[in-house]
């Protein structure tokens, strides 16, 4: 039995349990919406001092909003998955002949293809707002927005068949993402803060990645920091996978 | 179909100077033949759990071997999974999902097709008493539906060896004797082996051909119950006396064929080698003696029985001195 036939068992039955309660799709994201509509239009006299390219407040925002979306989003699926645990699911699954990883791949395809509506729902909103871009470059945020939030998906789900808590999983989201969210310049460009904390903002892989889509909006394929910024989220994916992956394979998980 | 030769699990449990290694299974060995329905037998935390877990690949062992079906559980995983089908005590399905999706995706993992995955669903909704429960959802299930779905789910594949860890453990009464209806039939009808954990005597009892007894993570004993209990000396009479100052001489004409007899205010008890030999002539005796009796019983020896005479402990003893190394909570770890 192939692999893909299994991922796409699980991916299905994921997707049906969503679709049952689509609700979740619409709360996963109202934060960011809350922050297109409330913080944006203060960007609005701003954006231009930026000097990030680009007048357009919506043309900065909504690629920071989307990585934003990519990773918190994709960080709570774990949750869902504490509670399949919980009930027996996973170890129901886990007793079938069906590879282990594809019980993971199936449902980082839920988390994918998720966020996919997610982000044209955010774009769409951002364009009546007032967003301007190319749209093959509209194309490629997207598509390394996936591959981050696929990353950030897998670590989650690993996080969650290890803490087995939503107790424990909260507050390490929390703290994780706090700094994450501060460094990465989703909100204002970390160019316009003091060295020291540019320097900082250095180290956080997922800055590139909001530089990278940030970028590609504004339709400069060719520039390093798309190139770099592609690069992180590949090899976050990679991280992510093959820690879930592990996680999923372990023998007494 | 079973066989394994001294399975070991060892668990780390606490940290720095508390950090102790816990034996959760300790030099397991056992046999289960085809066709045989084998109850595994002992208190909470004598490790049940953590060998079935050994035996369905869940878990791997620390040290021994066990081959499942034919297969090497810790080399040939895959193919034993095949051949099994599991039902644990925590349940198998999403709360909020469809029975009948949970059902047929189960079994398209283990590769049926779509088709062959639904009908074979229906004909065990209806076998399991389920009919009309297919777009149910678990959580609008009562318990007994709800653990018959477990059931289901662990049929699917049409497995020739069933595991059922704790089937019944909070099942009301009528629900529980279901089920036992159920899990008879799984051999019966169905062919299969069947392996299954309780801490429930009258349950070991009523559906084990053979019982095997773990306590402390060592097999104290494997045979059938009639087996077990006549080791246990006897018969017990329970007599229970009109007037006190009859107390002493009922005992005394007990104790001329009985064993261990003790006095409780009114009761008399003594175990005999077989109670329905012996008990006409006590009570010739005890007439023609003059003791008037309020009451007489006779039980046959429980497996509770026999587990204090293998340990030392009865069966609820041993729970309430178990507690803090529960299996049960030494699974998630």
């Amino acid at each position: 039995m192939s692999f893909t036939r299994e991922s796409t068992i699980v991916f299905r039955r994921q997707i049906r349990m969503n679709l049952r309660n689509p609700a979740w799709v619409l709360i996963g994201i109202m934060q960011p919406v809350l922050y297109l509509v409330l913080f944006g239009p203060l960007l609005e006299p701003l954006v231009s001092s930026f000097g990030t390219g680009t007048d357009n407040a919506y043309t900065f925002l909504v690629p920071g909003l989307l990585v934003q979306l990519g990773m918190f989003g994709a960080f709570f699926a774990g949750f869902g998955l504490i509670g399949e645990w919980r009930e027996g699911v996973i170890e129901a699954e886990r007793v079938t002949p069906a590879n282990r990883s594809a019980l993971l791949v199936g449902r980082l395809m839920r988390d994918v293809s998720q966020l996919f509506v997610q982000a044209v729902i955010l774009v769409a909103l951002g364009y009546v707002m007032g967003l301007r871009g190319s749209f093959g470059g509209i194309v490629l945020g997207i598509l390394i927005t996936l591959i981050i939030g696929a990353a950030c998906a897998a670590a989650s789900n690993a996080l969650a068949l290890t803490t087995k808590s939503e107790d424990v999983m909260a507050p390490i989201i929390n703290i994780v993402m706090m700094p994450v969210l501060l460094l990465s310049g989703i909100l204002l460009p970390m160019t316009i803060g003091p060295e020291w904390l540019q320097n900082v903002s250095d180290l956080m892989p997922f800055k590139y990645v909001v530089d990278a889509v940030r970028d590609s909006f504004s339709g400069s394929f060719g520039t390093s920091s798309v190139l770099w910024g592609t690069v992180w989220a590949v090899v976050l994916a990679v991280l992510g996978t093959w820690w879930g992956t592990a996680t999923f394979r372990k023998e007494n998980a | 179909m079973i066989e394994a030769r001294g399975l070991v699990q060892t668990f780390h449990t606490g940290r720095g100077k508390n950090a102790k290694e816990v034996r959760a299974v300790d030099g397991v060995d056992l046999d289960v033949a085809e066709g045989e329905v084998v109850g595994f037998l002992g208190p909470n935390g004598a490790g049940k759990t953590t060998t079935l877990r050994m035996l369905t690949t869940l878990l791997r062992p620390t040290a021994g071997t066990a081959t499942v079906a034919g297969y090497d559980v810790v080399r040939e995983p895959v193919q034993v999974r095949r051949s099994i089908g599991y039902v644990s005590q925590v349940g198998s399905t999403f709360s909020g999902a469809y029975a009948g999706d949970e059902v047929v995706d189960h079994g398209m993992l283990y590769g049926m097709s779509r088709a062959d995955a639904v009908r074979r669903g229906q004909e065990l909704f209806e076998r399991l008493q389920l009919d009309g429960l297919w777009t149910r959802q678990p959580k609008n299930m009562s318990g007994g539906q709800k653990r018959r779905l477990d059931v289901v789910m662990g049929l699917i594949h049409d497995p020739t060896l069933v595991f059922l860890d704790e089937p019944t453990t909070g099942l009301d009464p009528q629900a529980r004797a279901n089920l036992w209806d159920h899990i008879g039939d799984l051999r019966a009808r169905h062919g299969a082996t069947v392996f299954l954990t309780t801490h429930y005597l009258d349950e070991a009892d009523a559906l084990a051909d053979r019982i095997l007894i773990i306590d402390q993570g060592r097999i104290v004993a494997a045979d059938t119950a009639d087996n077990l209990k006549a080791q246990v000396a006897g018969d017990l009479v329970d007599l229970e006396v009109a007037a006190d100052d009859q107390v002493g001489l009922a005992a005394a004409k007990l104790g001329a064929i009985a064993d261990g007899v003790e006095t409780d205010g009114h009761h008399v008890r003594g175990r005999v080698g077989r109670a329905g030999r012996v008990v006409p002539g006590l009570l010739r005796e005890l007439d023609a003696a003059g003791v008037t009796l309020d009451s007489i019983e006779v039980a046959r020896p429980t497996l509770d029985d026999v587990f204090l005479t293998l340990t030392g402990r009865s069966l609820r003893d041993a729970e309430a001195g178990s507690e803090k190394d529960d299996d049960k909570e030494q699974v998630p770890a």
